[in-house]
């Protein structure tokens, strides 16, 4: 049997290629960036290439890219980092109610430090109103941060549209692009944002390394100080291994991204059919066009998310649930919630992320196997009996 | 997130007592959609032991493998003895479970105490038609 793996928004394979580039980091040039001699200063040109790759990919400069430990520290970096250097400007951030935790929770931080943050509301499918953002700005508001494309249920946020209003009103405007980078087209001047997180492990790069975009005259307090790297922006000793593995990956996105992105759409909307028309009593989470071209989240009624995810892993297919059972805190899905599932929906929430590799074969396979999943807890499930035979 | 012991996984991939019971003499219903977990139990019961055990759940992996493991250790024993099973006892049958999912076990616990208690409620009714 062939194991299936369809959770690709938790972290990608890193492609071959891209650890071939790597790997003569470790043993050959494995000299300190910001050494002077030789061995340095090559390592320091392998880093400022892959730089130059990452900035020109996304409409920027090199000078404006940062290299950082991933997705988590550079939203970390940015919140806590603007908040920290426009204090005397303002002390309120907009973000929304579906933003990964990496954003949520330093929001909640600050606003332990006397800060005020205003998590937008979506509509049911997971999308942010320019016009409800508009009017939450106030003079204190020094940072607007709506993420590019939510990682469970895949809803693409107007970020242009959003931009544009932040700038206009001369708000910094962040957008965690970590599901999106690499897979869709990114120019920060056409979306407007003045700052940017993206994370290698999403793009079939390594994990460890991500980049901050900030865009010039930008200020922000340090996130991490020490040495001086990254032009005072980011200390510690570059993780150059890693950082020539993100350029390798952007390298290859660049060249295969368009095709990716039609090879998932298809496969996408086939699955999210597939579903819908052979489980009654189920329904798709988020907007049926306006989502990522990988994602698939359904909700399935009267069974629950982490049971039918374990039968699918004795089928050895992968993938994800929003459902609190399966979550460590067992509070269910922020964004389900923020959608406005009802609780029992909320539970049977399944994500299927999809990824290059992923095939027709791999897809039938699924529309085979859950079927009958579900059958079989929906036989056990008390639920079931009451709703339906009534 | 912690993994499930074999146990736990043989429980949840072939649960045992799954399904409903003609006129039990005991149900025990615990749980709502908003925890996430619902479990029914049924029980029958004979000359003070209980001779079947049925369960219905909606719940994760850890919910399913207690419904089917308190089914398991009901079975045969009296109401006396059915009653000192904790939720200890159960997750113990099971091989443990991961701290966060215990509460899977009080809840299998909760079902036994209520349909026990529902068959105490029902053989007094029973006795004092009887006498009337």
């Amino acid at each position: 049997m062939k194991n299936i793996y369809l959770d690709y928004a938790a972290t990608t394979p890193t492609d071959p290629r891209v650890v071939e580039a790597m790997l003569p980091c470790f043993t050959e040039v494995y000299g300190n960036p910001s050494s002077l001699h030789a061995f340095g200063q090559t390592a320091k040109h392998r880093i400022e290439e892959a730089r130059h790759t990452v900035a020109f990919f996304i409409g920027a400069t090199p000078e404006e890219i940062v290299f950082t430990s991933g997705g988590t520290e550079s939203n970390n970096a940015v919140i806590k980092g603007i908040a920290g250097a426009r204090r005397d400007k303002g002390n309120h951030i907009i973000t929304s109610k579906i933003e990964h935790h990496a954003i949520l929770e330093p929001c909640h931080f600050l606003e332990k430090q006397g800060f005020e943050v205003t998590y937008l509301p979506v509509d049911e499918y997971g999308l942010i109103d320019p016009v409800h953002l508009e009017k939450a700005i106030t003079d204190k508001t020094i940072l607007i941060s709506i993420m590019h494309a939510n990682n469970e249920i895949g809803a693409v946020q107007p970020i242009a549209e959003i931009g544009r209003i932040a700038r206009e009103r001369g708000i910094y405007f962040h957008t965690d692009a970590v599901q999106t980078f690499g897979h869709l087209p990114i120019n920060v001047n056409e979306l407007n944002v003045d700052l940017l997180s993206a994370s290698g492990h999403k793009l079939y790069g390594p994990k460890g390394v991500g980049i901050l975009y900030l865009r010039k005259g930008v200020r922000m307090l340090p996130f991490m100080q020490g040495g001086g790297q990254e032009k005072g922006r980011r200390a510690s000793t570059h993780n150059v291994p890693g950082i020539v593995g993100f350029g390798k990956a952007v390298e290859l996105a660049k060249m295969e991204m368009e095709d990716e992105r039609l090879h998932l759409t298809a496969l996408r909307d086939k699955l999210i059919n597939g579903v819908l028309n052979k489980i009654p009593h189920s329904r798709l989470n988020g907007h049926p066009t306006r989502r990522l071209p990988n994602n698939v989240n359904v909700s399935i009624a009267y069974v629950e998310g982490e049971s039918m995810l374990l039968n699918l892993d004795m089928e050895g297919i992968a993938c994800s649930t929003g459902s609190a059972c399966s979550s460590t805190s067992l509070e269910p899905s922020h964004v389900l919630k923020a959608i406005g599932l009802p609780h029992e929906l909320m539970h049977g929430s399944l994500r299927f992320t999809l990824g290059k590799p992923t095939s027709e074969e791999d897809i039938d396979r699924v529309l085979t196997v859950l079927p009958v999943i579900v059958e079989k807890l929906r036989s056990m499930s008390p639920l079931y009996k009451k709703e339906v035979k009534s | 997130m912690e993994a499930y012991s074999e146990k736990v996984m043989d429980h949840f991939r072939s649960p045992r007592n799954v399904g409903e019971m003609e006129n039990p003499d005991g149900v025990g219903k615990v749980g709502n959609p908003v925890c996430g977990d619902i479990m029914e139990l049924y029980i029958k019961v004979k000359d003070g032991v209980i001779i079947d055990a049925k369960f219905k759940t909606f719940g994760c992996g850890a919910a399913i493998a207690t419904s089917s493991m308190v089914t398991e250790l009901v079975k045969n024993k009296t109401v006396e003895e059915a009653l000192k099973i904790s939720n200890r006892a159960v997750a113990e049958a099971l091989g443990g479970l991961p701290p966060i999912k215990m509460h899977c076990s009080v809840l299998a616990e909760e079902a036994l105490k209520k349909a026990l208690d529902d068959y105490r409620q029902r053989s007094v009714k029973g006795a004092s038609e009887k006498a009337a």
